[in-house]
This record gives C-alpha cells, sequence and structure tokens, in this order.
C-alpha cells in the first residue's frame, strides 16, 4: 500500500452495527504517525495504510476483525491474539469474524508470502494497545481519577486504588469520542498474558463438527451451479460446441462460452449452469466441443526439461547477484564440483477444490463469497471486467480448505462473475477434482545446475549458481522476457553472501506461454532449497566436512549458530549410530531460517525408512507456538509429497495426472514422526507457513546420501526404489 | 427424478433428486447439511465419509437410491456439542489446519475407536490411510485417535 500525503492521520467511526452495538475502528498509518480525528465516511478515500478493526457491545462484548485469509495457517487465531494481548481480553470471550475486502480499511489482504503476522504484528499491537488506553482515559474521566490510576485487565478498567471497575462495554461510546493517543506504550515480551502461549485456535470447534463455512458451502436463493468444460490446452480456442444433449439433462438452465484471462493468454471453454452442481456435472458430460489448438506450441515434459537442460549447459542466463569473479575463481580452485538438480511441476491440490459464487445485481453491484486469498486484489480485477466501481464489488470471506499460493490467483472468481452477469442469477461455479489438478497455474518445475570450488582447507572459493525455468513475473501482458528472476537466491542463507568471496546468482527462462505456473508453498524457494542444500552437502562432504561443522564454518553468524547448535542437540546429531543415516538443511526465506534433520534407515527389506524428522524454526518475533509447529509439521508433509509422491507431467500440451489415483498424495503411513523447536530471540517476526517447506527434501536426501552413498539430484524419487 | 426418503442423523429427509445422484451430492445440496466434503469424486481421499448403518462409507461413490431407508450419519449427527470423543481429541490436540478434510478423517475415526476401543498404529494406519489430508495433519491424527481412546475408557470409567 501506498502512503498518500494525507495519511497523518487516524481514524475513529462511531456508528451502530447491530443497532445496539458501537464500533470503534482505528486507522493506522503506515509509518505511524501522529492520530488525528476524521470523519468515518471520508476513510474510504484516504488511501492510507490500515490494519485492524474492534469492536465493543454494550454488554462488553469484543469482537475483532481478522482481516486475512483462513487457509489453515492460523490467521484466524494470530491476528486476533496479537490485538487482544494489547486491549486485555480474554480469547475465550471474543468473537473473530473476517473482514470482507477492503485494503483502504485493513491494508493488504493478500495472504501470501507467508507475510500476515511479519507484516503487520507493529501495527496490530498497536491497534489493541490504543484502544485500551482510550477505554482506560474513559474510565478515569467517568470516575473523575488520573488516568495513571487505571489499568486495564480482562476486559475490565480498574480504579487502582479503590477496586472499582467498569466492563469495556460500560466505557465504549465515551472512548470512542477520544483522540487516539499518539504515542501508546507496547508491552516487552516478558509481559506478555497470552502472546508465545500455545492457545487452542478459536476455528478449531468449527471444523470438528461441519459448522465451518467454506466457499463450496454458500447456499443462496435462487443460486445456480456452474461446470466449465475448459480446454485441457491451455491456449486452445472453441470451435464450436453441441450441446444439444446436454440442454435434455433435467435441471440445465445455460450453456454458454466463457472466456477468461490467464496472465496474458485467454482460457476459453463452456459453461454449463443448472439448479443442481449434479445436473450441471451430467450436462457437461453430455457436452460436445470441438476445440482449436493451432497456432501454439503442444509441450510435452521431456521437451519442457530437455530445453531446460540445453539451457544451462550452453547458457550464462540473465544475472542477478555476482560478487567478485565466480568464473574466474572456479578455473583456480583447488577441488571443483558441478551437479545439476531437477525438480517437478506440481498442482497446489487444496482439498477443496477451486470455487467462488458470485451474484451480479440488477443495480450493478456484484456480491462475491468464496475460498479467496486477496479479497482486495479481486475487488481491482472485477471492476473492469464487470464494468462497475471496485467499491461496488462486495468479496466476503469463507475459510479456505487449502491455498497454498492458487487461491491468490482469481481466474475462479472471474468464472463466477462472469457466468452471474450473463445468466442474471446468483452462481456457484465448481471445479471438480479434475478440472482443479489439470488446469493450473502450476508449481513451474525447476532445472539448476550448481557448481563451485573449495580450498585446499575445504572453503569455498567460488559458488556459481544458475536456475533454468519458467519465470512466474514474464507471464503478464508487456512483462519483459529480458528481466532477472528476482527470487533466484530465494532460499538461500544470507551470511553465505559474506562468507563466499566470489559468487555468480543467474536465470535462464523458459519461454513457454503454454504452461501457467503460479506461487505454490514456498515459491522459488520450495525448488531452489533442494539444490541448495543438497550442493552445500556435496561440498561438505568433497571437503571431508561434517555437514553441521561445514555449514557453521561459512555462515559465521550468530543467529545461525544458536539455531545450528540447536539442531545439533535435539537431533542427537553427535550420537548418531551405524545403520542409520543422517542429513540436515538449512533454508532462508519469507524472513525466517528454518533448520531440519532427517534420520533414516532401512527396512528389514532394505528399502529406505524415514524414522524422524526434527525441525528448528527461528521466525523471531511470534504468536502462537502450537500453529507455528503445526505449520511446520504441514510444511514438512507437503515437501515430503512432492519430493517422493507426486508431479505433473504434460503430454503434448495437456497435464497427464487428473486425480489422486495418478496423484497420489502423502497418507498417513508415509508420514515420520516430527518434533518442531522454535528459537526465543528478539529478532522481528518472519513468516510461518512457508519457511518449514524448502529444507525437507534436502534434509532426506542428504540422509539418504549418508546411508547409502546414493546422490539423489532428480524429484520425486521413490523411497521404495533408492 | 424420483422422490426418497433418506434418514439422516435420526432424521427422515425427503427429497426429490435424479436416483443416480451420488449420496455426497444429495446429503450436501439436496438436504442441505454441508459438512461432509467433496474432495475428488472417484473414493480416493475420504473427505465425503459417512456411516451407513455405522459404517464408514466414501457418499461420493455410492448412488442416493440405493441408500434410502438406511441409517446414515454425517458429521452433523455424530454427536451433540462435540462431546464425541474423538471430536474433543481432534480439538485438544488441535488437529485440523485448513479443516476442510477433518469432517471425513473424524466419521473415519470415529468408527474405528467403535469396532477397536484401543487401535494401535497398525489399526490407525489401516483405518486411516484412505483419508487425503493436504495440510498434513497426519502426526495430530495419529495423536488425536490414541487420545480419543483414552478419553473414552475414562468416559467409560466414570459411567
Amino acid at each position: 500500500m501506498e502512503t498518500k500525503p494525507i495519511s497523518r492521520r487516524n481514524f475513529i467511526k462511531l456508528s451502530g452495527v447491530t443497532g445496539a452495538a458501537l464500533t470503534l475502528g482505528f486507522y493506522f498509518p503506515a509509518a505511524g504517525k501522529e492520530a488525528e480525528i476524521i470523519k468515518a465516511e471520508t476513510a474510504e478515500n484516504l488511501g492510507i495504510e490500515l490494519n485492524a478493526f474492534i469492536s465493543i457491545d454494550p454488554s462488553g462484548k469484543v469482537t475483532i476483525v481478522n482481516h486475512r485469509s483462513e487457509m489453515g495457517q492460523g490467521a484466524f487465531q494470530t491476528v486476533p491474539q496479537i490485538i487482544a494481548e494489547e486491549l486485555e481480553v480474554d480469547m475465550n470471550n471474543i468473537n473473530i469474524v473476517f473482514g470482507s475486502g477492503n485494503a483502504k480499511r485493513y491494508g493488504s489482504q493478500l495472504t501470501g508470502g507467508s507475510s500476515t503476522v511479519r507484516g503487520a504484528y507493529k501495527h496490530l499491537l498497536k491497534v489493541g494497545a490504543s484502544a485500551r488506553e482510550m477505554l482506560i482515559e474513559a474510565g478515569a474521566k467517568k470516575w473523575n481519577v488520573s488516568k495513571t490510576e487505571c489499568f486495564a485487565e480482562n476486559g475490565q478498567v480498574i480504579h487502582k486504588p479503590s477496586n472499582r471497575k467498569f466492563h469495556y462495554g460500560e466505557l465504549v461510546q465515551e472512548a470512542a469520542r477520544l483522540t487516539p493517543p499518539k504515542d501508546v506504550t507496547i508491552k516487552k515480551p516478558e509481559d506478555y498474558k497470552i502472546l508465545r502461549k500455545p492457545l487452542p485456535r478459536q476455528d478449531t470447534p468449527l471444523k470438528t463438527n461441519g459448522t465451518a463455512i467454506f466457499g463450496l458451502d454458500k447456499k443462496l436463493p435462487g443460486m445456480l451451479y456452474a461446470v466449465v468444460e475448459r480446454n485441457p490446452r491451455f491456449m486452445g480456442k472453441v470451435k464450436s460446441f453441441d450441446d444439444t444433449e446436454t440442454k435434455k439433462v433435467a435441471g440445465v438452465k445455460h450453456v454458454i462460452p466463457v472466456k477468461m484471462s490467464v496472465f496474458a493468454t485467454t482460457r476459453e471453454g463452456v459453461a454449463v449452469v443448472a439448479d443442481s452442481l449434479w445436473a450441471a456435472m451430467q450436462g457437461r458430460k453430455a457436452l460436445k466441443v470441438e476445440w482449436d489448438d493451432t497456432g501454439f506450441e503442444h509441450v510435452s515434459t521431456e521437451d519442457l526439461y530437455s530445453r531446460m537442460r540445453n539451457d544451462l549447459e550452453n547458457k550464462e542466463g540473465i544475472s542477478y547477484k555476482t560478487k567478485g569473479n565466480a568464473a574466474t575463481a572456479l578455473t583456480k580452485a583447488e577441488k571443483k564440483l558441478d551437479a545439476v538438480y531437477e525438480t517437478p511441476y506440481e498442482s497446489h491440490s487444496c482439498m477443496e477444490p477451486l470455487n467462488c459464487t458470485a451474484h451480479y445485481k440488477e443495480d450493478g453491484t456484484c456480491e462475491v463469497w468464496g475460498p479467496i486469498q486477496a479479497p482486495d486484489w479481486l475487488q481491482d480485477l472485477l471492476s473492469p471486467l464487470l464494468d462497475i466501481p471496485a467499491e461496488k464489488i462486495t468479496v466476503n470471506m469463507t475459510f479456505l480448505g487449502g491455498g497454498f499460493g492458487r487461491k491468490a490467483f482469481m481466474d475462479y472468481p472471474h468464472e463466477a462473475a462472469v457466468i452471474s452477469k450473463a445468466v442474471k442469477a446468483p452462481v456457484q461455479v465448481v471445479w471438480t477434482r479434475e478440472d482443479d489438478t489439470t488446469q493450473g497455474p502450476f508449481r513451474p518445475g525447476m532445472v539448476y545446475r550448481c557448481a563451485a570450488g573449495l580450498t585446499k582447507n575445504g572453503n569455498i572459493s567460488a559458488f556459481k549458481f544458475k536456475m533454468a525455468g519458467q519465470d512466474m513475473d514474464h507471464q503478464w501482458h508487456g512483462a519483459s522476457k529480458d528481466s532477472y528472476n528476482g527470487s533466484t537466491t530465494e532460499g538461500f542463507p544470507e551470511p553465505y553472501f559474506n562468507s563466499i568471496p566470489h559468487y555468480s546468482f543467474a536465470d535462464i527462462p523458459l519461454d513457454t506461454p503454454t504452461i501457467p505456473v503460479m506461487w505454490w508453498r514456498s515459491v522459488y524457494a520450495s525448488t531452489n532449497g533442494f539444490a541448495f542444500e543438497s550442493f552445500m552437502d556435496e561440498l561438505a562432504h568433497e571437503a571431508g566436512k561434517d555437514p553441521l561443522d561445514f555449514r557453521r564454518e561459512h555462515l559465521g553468524d550468530e543467529r545461525y549458530n544458536l539455531l545450528i547448535d540447536k539442531l545439533e542437540e535435539v537431533s542427537g546429531w553427535k550420537n548418531r549410530k551405524k545403520n542409520e543415516g543422517y542429513g540436515v538443511a538449512i533454508t532462508e526465506c519469507f524472513s525466517s531460517i528454518v533448520g531440519e534433520v532427517t534420520k533414516v534407515s532401512k527396512k528389514p527389506d532394505g528399502k529406505i525408512k524415514i524414522d524422524k524428522v526434527w525441525a528448528v524454526m527461528d521466525c523471531g518475533w511470534y504468536v502462537n507456538p502450537d500453529i507455528i509447529r503445526a505449520q511446520v509439521e504441514g510444511s514438512i508433509v507437503m515437501a515430503l509429497g512432492a519430493a517422493t509422491k507426486h508431479a505433473t507431467h504434460f503430454k503434448e500440451g495437456k497435464a497427464v495426472e487428473k486425480n489422486f489415483d495418478t496423484y497420489k498424495m502423502p497418507r498417513i503411513t508415509d508420514v515420520p514422526d516430527i518434533e518442531v523447536h522454535i528459537m526465543n530471540n528478539d529478532e522481528k517476526a518472519g513468516g510461518v507457513g512457508e519457511p518449514g517447506l524448502p529444507p525437507f527434501t534436502p534434509a532426506l536426501t542428504n540422509a539418504i546420501f549418508d546411508l547409502t552413498a546414493k546422490r539423489i539430484r532428480k524429484l520425486p524419487f521413490s523411497l521404495d526404489e533408492v | 427424478m424420483a422422490s426418497l426418503t433418506l434418514k439422516i442423523n435420526n432424521q427422515d429427509r425427503t427429497i426429490d433428486v435424479d436416483p443416480k445422484m451420488p449420496l455426497l451430492w444429495a446429503i450436501r445440496d439436496a438436504v442441505g447439511l454441508t459438512g461432509t466434503k467433496y474432495g475428488c469424486g472417484i473414493a480416493q481421499c475420504g473427505a465425503c465419509t459417512v456411516h451407513l448403518e455405522g459404517q464408514p462409507v466414501r457418499s461420493c461413490s455410492i448412488p442416493v437410491s440405493a441408500v434410502a431407508g438406511k441409517n446414515i450419519t454425517t458429521i452433523e449427527g455424530l454427536s451433540e456439542g462435540n462431546s464425541h470423543p474423538i471430536q474433543q481429541a481432534w480439538i485438544l490436540e488441535q488437529v485440523p489446519q485448513c479443516g476442510y478434510c477433518q469432517s471425513g478423517q473424524i466419521m473415519a475415526a470415529a468408527a474405528l475407536i467403535k469396532r477397536n476401543p484401543n487401535p494401535a498404529d497398525k489399526d490407525i494406519d489401516t483405518a486411516m490411510q484412505g483419508h487425503i489430508c493436504r495440510c498434513g495433519t497426519y502426526p495430530r491424527i495419529r495423536k488425536a485417535i490414541k487420545t480419543a481412546a483414552q478419553l473414552a475408557t475414562q468416559k467409560a470409567s466414570v459411567k
């Protein structure tokens, strides 16, 4: 969000929410400058960066808005937990509600890049603290005492000398008329009552009895259901279609061609709209579509990977980051190492398939409900498409049955909105599992070439890294195809840039608009990490050094050293037994550092078994340790799938794997014991939802090397066939 | 289209649907109980699991006409107020992340501890390996089933 000239303002809103309720809203400029009251109705035009929203009703019930998507990562708990700490309220006595799309009110709502806590925590703390201070001031005024004699606790303001109390509901009206304090004191971590505590998530009970409403659970009166037959080749056009049989299916109401933008390309399809989802699905089965697939290449996986491998062999790529002269230093190195690593394309495969409900209304407004990672982006996207102002588009949040980056791409709400407008009714578009698995955008498969030189003492003298693969940013209209990929080093621990005297990082973009690609949990780090940390292990081995010691020597950083010490201690690294393979990997992304150690052994039949994974997460300032543990566990399981179970292949321009029978997911039987530790320090907050993913795979393959002396450089691989 | 009466959560619900419609869509769209989820449509993921005469089944792969008159239990009918030991354990162990697959996981786990009050790891493997969780809550599912077994035993001894 940009901060515009009038941003040095805060905002107080006094209005009825549910008749009697009063809303106390706080608008914080990005830089946290001085406060000033403005009128509610002008707040929409401020364009300042805003963060949170608190309302308190006369009975004292506090409602806190979670302005971010809840897709499993815990924002529904962590955002209110931050505010509640400073507001001095009990998490068990508050309401939590989703904020609808409104970036002017809440600041960016894009729930991606592991950004919710790290991007907003300082503001969220101030949101809570300011409200508390205003409630205290209101209490002091009512008692006609000094506010220094009052304090807040458990939803009450207390006058210490007399032990008189007001609950917040008795003070909110008065408090809302006060000027927000210019500066508020934020608690010290040692004074936290609920932050850093493993409080149970407030959404859990909704998710154990079927009452949590996901996008697919949204029902509206008169709502129609739509499924879309889309061209399985991503850029193909609809030549013609025959809906004779489709229209015979009871319940089918409309059959209409639909087009939607997928980056700079257009995806075409035919929508079948019916009064039940089942009827729409049956109608789609009966539909005959003839596709025009001329004018673009029909790529297969083998073509893509041979192009990437050739590029790595023959091209230097677009330089991203260099120091010294890596090429020259390589030629002078005592020992040299050169390796190529391959990673696959992947589908996000959220358990809740893509879906969205939209209602374009006669009055020129549009309301949307769905599992959406960026409600504010959706308003901006739909506005020109529907030719109505963004503020006339209401985007309501539901729970997301997984997101992983896919639900920040807006093709499916786009479909819902245009179909609703065409058929003049509320419409729920549902992607079948097959649609979800085959239509992308996918995680791009990347191939890497790493070359390095070692000194006599086994130190890295030169490091040359090249990445070949699709650049997500190159897909947009008008994007320069010559621009470097700014995520070439994503996942690489920062201190290496100090200790390695000569390095170069470059990428060679694979230009194939026929395969759409998109963020997938931990993005480029999800594949970069495998190359970086496999290669570090190869270098340590070549240098004849213990992999942990090798990293200590090259990182030489206090924060990293503490993490490595912890990893060494909890994993029993030094006490490893014969017939056990240990592997380590450490990556840094989204401002967090995660180290993981994997232990493997052989089963009686000789096949590899993962015995245990230890993870140490350093995400700096944090909210809820149990949510962090859960996110790291989940990241490890997701990485395990992409390493050993599934991949998306293409044959003649179409995705091959269509459902979970061929795109095989990890099961409960595949998952080892996972132990997660969290570092305690005074660093700034880092991300939690993604950084635990990249180190797992190299920690696993490094452990397999330790046990078997076999290097795995291509993913996915089968644990049964090592 | 046909008029069918489903016995869901001890209530008779008469619906007018295509008899070939999978039970899943009948439950979700005709009856309106949305706790049961669609995940794959081919009995691979377990998100749609309900109890049919007490046994866990994949509702995405059973035509609604085949179950008329039989006892069907969905997540909404498992207990009042999240009181089933499996639900209690799921909350204690903080199992769900996104939560989408959990109705199916819970229905499978509830059927498991009913027939085997003290399941070993390999029993949990057998009962739960048909269920996919993309968030990767598997370690907590395993732990919660063991916790639920303890809770059920405690409950029985109190009675």
